[in-house]
């Protein structure tokens, strides 16, 4: 009955729409347009940029040249391999104590903390009002060897008379752990607040205990939330030189030093360009290997 | 969990069961009898209880108060997991990250069953979804996903089926074809049916038993029929299908039939459908008749022998296909609702003065003094 009514409406319609439509054919492009040119100008011709720098020869006295010295790569990876695998090691390190610690926390939050909710969320991306670096050189004075952490740690026998915390790997691991940790948390609460109670109550109707229905089907459907998690962690920890910098010492140096102290302070533009590219490179290859893994079907 | 075992008792017994959520009590004092085997429907509007006593005997939700028996096992305190019941939720909650077979498997599984082929394939042979194995519940049609949800709890062999409004989301055509397989899966089963609904056409076309709730009591307790032609209150004769109630005075008794007046009108129905109370109170009863139960004929007719009439004025008809509906105004100013088949009649105009006849018997009484509720909390038995 509808239908007679319906159809008049279109056919008039028809008479407008075909200008609407030609008109409307560029405009999503032009949307598109400040993104891209902010893309162009600021990551594809940068990349550019250090990627020929990557390539060239000489010295900041005599200025450098572009003779393609492949050679850049290959001595920069041999002179920095324990300072490439250090960051992977400790950017692993802390993604993973950062799932340990966020996924109850998340779990908490969608589940149980009722109108407590937003509190909390925001209690999670309260640092965030704080400046990185600021953040950083507190814990920098909570760590230190006259610091209560310290001293509580060396009565209960955790760390022996002379210990210390601030200067070893275990600051640094602590301090990214701690600067990402919402990065893990958000996501994983995305994506856990969305699971639809009844198929709890469903996997418990159906013989699980609380425990079997978590694994079989909580920690499934949560998946996309730990895989974008582990990636928003682990790629940030990887390339970071701060943590480092406050917190540990040249004998816990990651790659993000090396490119820092190469940039800034050596001037070695050429292997501070080469060991950027590597380490994208690398992460690339990481991440890629890691979500075929994980599974596409999981994260869609 | 083991073979299904029709004869088994699982009967099941709810004792005094009491939910309140904090100061709402959404189910009070519910005494429940269900045979083994039986299909029952708790019918009523939202908000009723149904659904948090269907919970309750899953296991999803603890009572405020009393007890939950199945057979000679007490569920109160039993985790979910532990009890011997399954549920199909509204929602199907059919697991998105598992395809069809391994969401039939899920019981079995949890039970410790390695192998499973044999049971799931018989089981979506039973709800005729072979060939689905390998589907996700994303790439299924709604129907289908209800169909899942069913083989996925029969699978287990329950004690007892819970279906918590499981048709509710299908549109009317599937729903009417559900209804049929649900019944007909039912009957092949043999598993008590507990089923919560809020249509009652639902009820009636599946339920052996209907039990009808309204603010977390059970109003009335019987056989379709039963509840459809010999309400108790008013709540259900106007919750399943519609009825006409006329405010009358008890007049007298005559053998087995007791005199009523309305107006200047007289009607009579038999004596057995006035309980004792009713004929010592204040003297007036509510008379219920079902408009289909109503005769329009020519106000000059003869009114045929044995039958009650009155004579009214036709207000409006509304032609409905197989019926038209009239609505007819009484000497007292009040509108009944008449369903006339459509034969060889021809629609009666408005503004017709027509003489309305039905048997006796096929009224019922109801007390006037409590208008919308029987007062008194009966211990429901289903027969």
């Amino acid at each position: 009955m509808t239908q007679p009514l319906v159809a008049p409406a279109a056919d008039t319609g028809a008479d407008v729409a075909p200008p609407v439509r030609r008109r409307g054919r560029w405009i999503p492009y032009l949307l598109l347009l400040p993104g891209l040119l902010w893309l162009a100008i600021f990551f594809v011709l940068p990349m550019l940029t250090v990627a020929s720098t990557s390539l060239q020869e000489g010295s900041l006295a005599q200025g450098y040249e572009l003779t393609w010295r492949v050679a850049n790569y290959t001595e920069a990876a041999q002179r920095y391999a324990a300072q490439f695998s250090r960051a992977f090691l400790f950017a692993a390190a802390s993604t993973v104590l950062a799932l340990v610690v966020s996924y109850p926390l998340a779990y908490f939050i969608a589940f149980k903390a009722g109108r407590w909710r937003n509190l909390l969320l925001l209690l999670v991306i309260a640092p965030f009002f704080t400046s990185f670096l600021i953040r950083t050189l507190a814990w920098k004075i909570i760590l230190s060897d006259s610091g209560w952490v310290v001293g509580t740690f060396q009565t209960l026998g955790l760390l022996p008379e002379q210990g210390r915390l601030l200067a070893t790997s275990v600051a640094v691991i602590a301090g990214l752990t701690y600067n990402f940790l919402p990065f893990m948390t958000l996501p994983l609460y995305a994506s856990l607040e969305k699971i639809d109670r009844s198929l709890i109550e469903a996997a418990t109707d159906l013989y699980a205990s609380p425990f079997t229905a978590f694994w079989k089907v909580t920690w499934p459907l949560s998946l996309p939330g730990v895989v974008a998690g582990t990636l928003l962690t682990f790629i940030p920890a990887a390339g970071d030189f701060v943590n480092v910098r406050f917190l540990g010492t040249p004998s816990q140096s990651m790659i993000g030093n090396v490119i820092e102290s190469r940039f800034l302070v050596v001037l070695d533009y050429p292997t501070a360009a080469a060991l950027s590219f590597t380490l994208m490179l690398a992460i690339l290859l990481l991440v890629g290997l890691y979500v075929r893994r994980a599974g596409t079907e999981t994260i869609v | 969990m083991t073979a299904p075992q029709p004869t088994e008792d699982a009967e099941l017994r709810l004792i005094g069961l009491t939910k309140r959520f904090g100061p709402i009590t959404a189910v009070d004092d519910l005494h429940l009898r269900v045979p083994s085997g039986a299909f029952i429907a708790l019918l009523g509007p939202s908000g009723c209880g149904k659904t948090t006593t269907l919970r309750m005997v899953a296991g999803l939700e603890a009572p405020t108060a009393g007890q939950i028996l199945l057979g000679d096992t007490d569920l109160t305190g039993l985790k979910p997991y532990r009890r011997p019941v399954n549920t199909v939720f509204q929602s199907y909650a059919l697991f998105p990250h598992l395809d069809i077979y391994e969401n039939v498997a899920f019981g079995l599984r949890r039970s410790g069953i390695k192998d499973v082929r044999a049971q799931v394939g018989q089981m979506l042979e039973l709800v005729q979804l072979t060939g689905f194995e390998r589907r996700r519940p994303s790439q299924v049609s709604g129907g289908q996903a209800q169909r899942v949800a069913l083989a996925r709890a029969l699978i287990n062999h329950p004690k007892m089926l819970l279906l918590d409004e499981p048709l509710g989301a299908l549109d009317l055509k599937l729903r009417r074809e559900m209804q049929l397989t649900l019944k007909r899966i039912q009957e092949e089963v043999r598993i008590t049916f507990l089923h919560v609904t809020h249509d009652q056409e639902e009820a009636m076309t599946m339920a052996d038993t209907i039990a009808v709730m309204s603010q977390g009591r059970i109003e009335q307790l019987g056989h379709p029929e039963q509840l459809y032609e010999r309400p108790r209150t008013q709540f259900v004769a106007n919750f399943l299908g519609q009825s006409n109630m006329l405010r009358a005075t008890v007049d007298g008794r005559d053998g087995d039939l007791v005199t009523l007046r309305i107006a200047d009108t007289t009607l009579v129905v038999p004596a057995e459908m006035l309980s004792h109370g009713m004929l010592t109170a204040s003297g007036e009863v509510h008379v219920g008749v079902r408009p289909e139960k109503l005769d329009l004929a020519p106000v000059d007719d003869p009114v045929p022998q044995g039958r009650n009439a009155l004579r009214g004025v036709v207000v409006d008809t509304s032609f409905m296909g197989t019926s038209t509906q009239y609505l007819v105004r009484t000497g007292w100013d009040q509108e009944l609702t008449v369903f006339a088949q459509n034969r060889h009649t021809d629609v009666v105009a408005p503004g017709t003065r027509v003489r309305l006849t039905w048997r006796p018997e096929h009224a019922f009484v109801l007390d006037a003094d409590t208008p919308t509720s029987a007062a008194a909390p009966q211990p429901a038995v289903a027969p």
